[in-house]
């Protein structure tokens, strides 16, 4: 196996920019097969511009560098089909559709990735066993599976189910943004089982958080921290732990 | 919203009507035009009872006195009534007793429409009344429902078999002097459908009417007369297509729905007919009095309606609640495209005490289109703990579109209790990323947010029919921001 083989999401000298405002200032950053990265950073720092662009958002547009995605050049690539190939962007604030289930949501999603595939759709059984098995494991019941897409959740509930939907779809990257924001402990370490249960030697995750507690669950190969729009120290949890005792203020003030 | 995001979506809109096709078939068309003779004649070949042509010819005189509704904010293109032809019929001497005798390019048409008539592949538990431009073409699975005491076939039929009916109820609900299109429709319908449940009976399958418009120049004016005695249940369908043309059509048709005691009668309504092309060139106008009259105590009306098709819809199918404790429920979906406009909703008359009413309407625009809602709960004196709930949603795609809502409320006594409550959203950027985001795309995102968006009112349709309105509500979403 190649190097390049092993690497999942490579980022070259990124610049990004929204509603004509600079937020990514040449960018690098390599994610490799099984590995899990964290993001860190004040807010502003362009952690959620990452995600968005690296996704697709059409309102983030990319001014110079390059994004590749198992080795494929993103830049020219539809939203849908990025997910396709195995992108996964846990939503910061997940969105609701009023009146679609969760369960017609998903199984669209899963049909449309096996359509790219040139697979069948997946058969009522096989996806009802699946999807109760994810749910069990999530620790959410049957009646949540029939409500509308994020329709009424609680914070908690949202982001359980951005993790179920990920599990369901086994994605190659998945990108977490603030998953662990607003959550309770219990929440927490359900969440950080399920994330935790993704991992292989094929996937990698991307975690951008602003708090310790969910790595010490995920235990990160790396942790970044953003400032003004790119990567300004890498180091491991130890770094974490730090950034949670000291803040940010001495790692700027140190640039 | 990104240049790209509206190319697509624009894309998705504009896919093409799929049952625009023409049937090339020997058709007898009466010349264009309206009068006295033009109604005669119709009356005589269908060899009508002389109260049914009386009858006729008053509405006739009625209508000659009255002017074209200007009331709604419709913008219609002035109807020539002199130049449409009131009668087309296939070519065929008598009428068919069984598919053997039907024309195979009639048959042909249904099953390009995904109405097969052969009884062997129609679906299982529904019968179907085939209307082709002015008549029944056939109607399946008689026998079967005879076995249970239903009649269910042409209205022309009824008025050979079941004249003592037909005297007795017709016009009833919806008296010729109703209004301008009830007392055209009276004057020169052609065909239709009648259903007749005997008491206690519970319908076995569900009946539906399946109408065609087929040749150009012509207006179809059915009528549809459902009668429920009393302790019965049938649960009804009825599709509508036409082919593309230029030129608007006239589509102006009567249902007249009478339940007795204890009955409930379950009426769906799937309309696609011809919307005109994005130019707003072409497409029927869908000009329909609807009206159930919950004669009986305890008994229910509920009507469901999913309007996609037309240039112009325009109809408010309503509910006489006269027994008391009755019930009438408007369930309505209607989504408007291109230039397409739909001025629809229901009128709940309270008459007797207790009675309960029910409106869900979701409506969708999409593109320069408009789409009102408009409604009347009326509550009398004498309809005492009475109650209603209407919900009005709308969904805007783009920001062209319109939506307008006009509910009217009318409360005679005091004891009544009405809610009302209205929402206006629009499918946002944000939800079209996330559906992306899953993997899936823009035209299946605006499908799947449309469909829960219309979940209350699809799950009232039969189940046969709910899959084919999902699909037909996604088709006819080509596009949605203009």
């Amino acid at each position: 196996m190649s190097i390049e083989d092993k690497i999942i999401l490579k980022i070259r000298d990124l610049s990004v920019s929204t509603d004509g405002n600079q937020i990514l200032n040449g960018l690098n950053l390599t994610v490799k097969k099984g590995e899990t990265h964290a993001i860190m950073g004040p807010n502003g720092s362009g952690k959620s511009t990452l995600a968005k662009t690296v996704a697709g958002h059409p309102d983030y547009l990319i001014t110079s560098g390059k994004i590749k995605f198992l080795n494929k050049d993103l830049s020219s690539m539809s939203v849908n089909e990025r997910s396709n190939l195995g992108l996964f962007l846990g939503f910061q604030y997940p969105i609701e559709i009023p009146g679609l289930s969760n369960t017609a949501f998903l199984k669209a999603a899963i049909n449309a990735q096996r359509k790219f595939y040139d697979l069948e759709d997946i058969s009522a059984h096989d996806f009802l066993l699946q999807l109760k098995s994810t749910a069990d494991q999530l620790g959410l019941d049957q009646s949540f599976l029939s409500r509308g897409v994020n329709e009424g959740f609680s914070g908690g509930e949202k982001k359980r189910n951005e993790i179920m939907q990920m599990l369901m779809l086994n994605p190659k990257l998945s990108i977490l943004d603030e998953t662990d924001s607003g959550l309770d402990i219990d929440s927490m370490k359900v969440v950080a089982r399920g994330v935790n249960s993704s991992r292989s030697e094929d996937s990698s995750t991307i975690i951008i958080t602003h708090y310790e507690r969910l790595l010490n669950y995920l235990v990160p190969d790396y942790v970044h921290v953003f400032f003004d729009g790119k990567i300004i120290k890498t180091g491991n949890l130890e770094l974490a732990n730090e950034l949670e005792k000291k803040g940010y203020e001495w790692l700027i003030q140190k640039k | 919203m990104t240049t790209q995001q509206n190319k697509e979506i624009n894309e998705f809109l504009d896919k093409n009507y799929e049952f625009g096709f023409t049937t090339e078939i020997d058709s007898e068309t009466l010349p264009p035009g309206i009068n006295e003779d033009v109604i005669r004649i119709i009356s005589s070949k269908k060899n009508e009872p002389e109260f049914l042509l009386n009858w006729r010819l008053k509405a006739f005189a009625y209508w000659k006195t009255l002017k074209t509704p200007e009331w709604s904010q419709l913008n219609i293109n002035p109807i020539d009534y002199q130049s449409i032809s009131y009668f087309s019929q296939p070519k065929q001497t008598n009428a068919p007793k069984s598919l053997d005798e039907v024309d195979p390019k009639l048959l042909e048409t249904y099953e390009k429409l995904g109405i097969p008539l052969h009884e062997r592949a129609q679906l299982a538990g529904v019968a179907v009344d085939a209307v082709f431009d002015s008549v029944s073409v056939i109607t399946t699975f008689k026998d079967k429902l005879a076995e249970a005491g239903v009649i269910f076939c042409s209205f022309s039929e009824a008025v050979q078999d079941h004249p003592q009916l037909i005297k007795k109820y017709l016009g009833k609900v919806v008296p010729y002097r109703d209004n301008f299109f009830a007392a055209l429709n009276a004057a020169v319908f052609s065909d239709g459908t009648f259903v007749y449940i005997p008491k206690g009976v519970r319908c076995p399958m569900e009946l539906s009417t399946y109408f065609r418009i087929n040749e150009a120049k012509t207006g179809q004016f059915e009528r549809t007369l459902i009668i429920a005695d009393e302790d019965s249940y049938v649960s009804y369908l009825e599709g509508c297509t036409a082919p593309m043309r230029d030129e608007n059509q006239l589509h102006a048709a009567v249902v007249e729905l009478i339940t007795l005691n204890n009955a409930e009668i379950k009426y769906s309504t799937v309309q696609n007919w011809y919307p005109g092309d994005e130019q707003g060139r072409g497409g029927i106008y869908n000009f329909v009095t609807k009206r159930g009259d919950c004669r009986g105590n305890n008994s229910k009306i509920s009507w469901t309606q999913i309007e996609t098709g037309s240039a112009i819809t325009w109809k408010y199918p309503s509910c006489i609640l006269r027994g008391e404790n009755s019930k009438g429920e408007f369930h309505s979906i209607a989504l408007t495209n291109n230039l397409q406009q739909a001025d629809t909703g229901t009128k709940m008359i309270h008459l007797g005490k207790n009675t309960k009413s029910k409106i869900i309407s979701k409506g969708i625009s999409a593109k320069q289109s408009q789409n009102t809602y408009r409604g009347l709960v009326s509550m009398a004196k004498g309809a005492s703990d009475s109650r209603n709930y209407t919900q009005c949603d709308s969904l805007l795609i783009g920001n062209k579109s319109g939506a307008h809502t006009f509910p009217s409320i009318n409360v005679k006594n005091s004891t009544s209790v009405l809610e009302h409550e209205a929402t206006t959203s629009k499918i946002s950027d944000d939800q079209l990323f996330y559906c992306q985001q899953r993997g899936i795309n823009e035209e299946d995102a605006i499908g799947l947010i449309v469909s829960g968006f219309c979940k209350e009112v699809l799950r009232e349709l039969p189940m046969e029919f709910a899959v084919e309105a999902r699909a037909l509500l996604q088709v006819n979403l080509e596009g949605a921001i203009g």
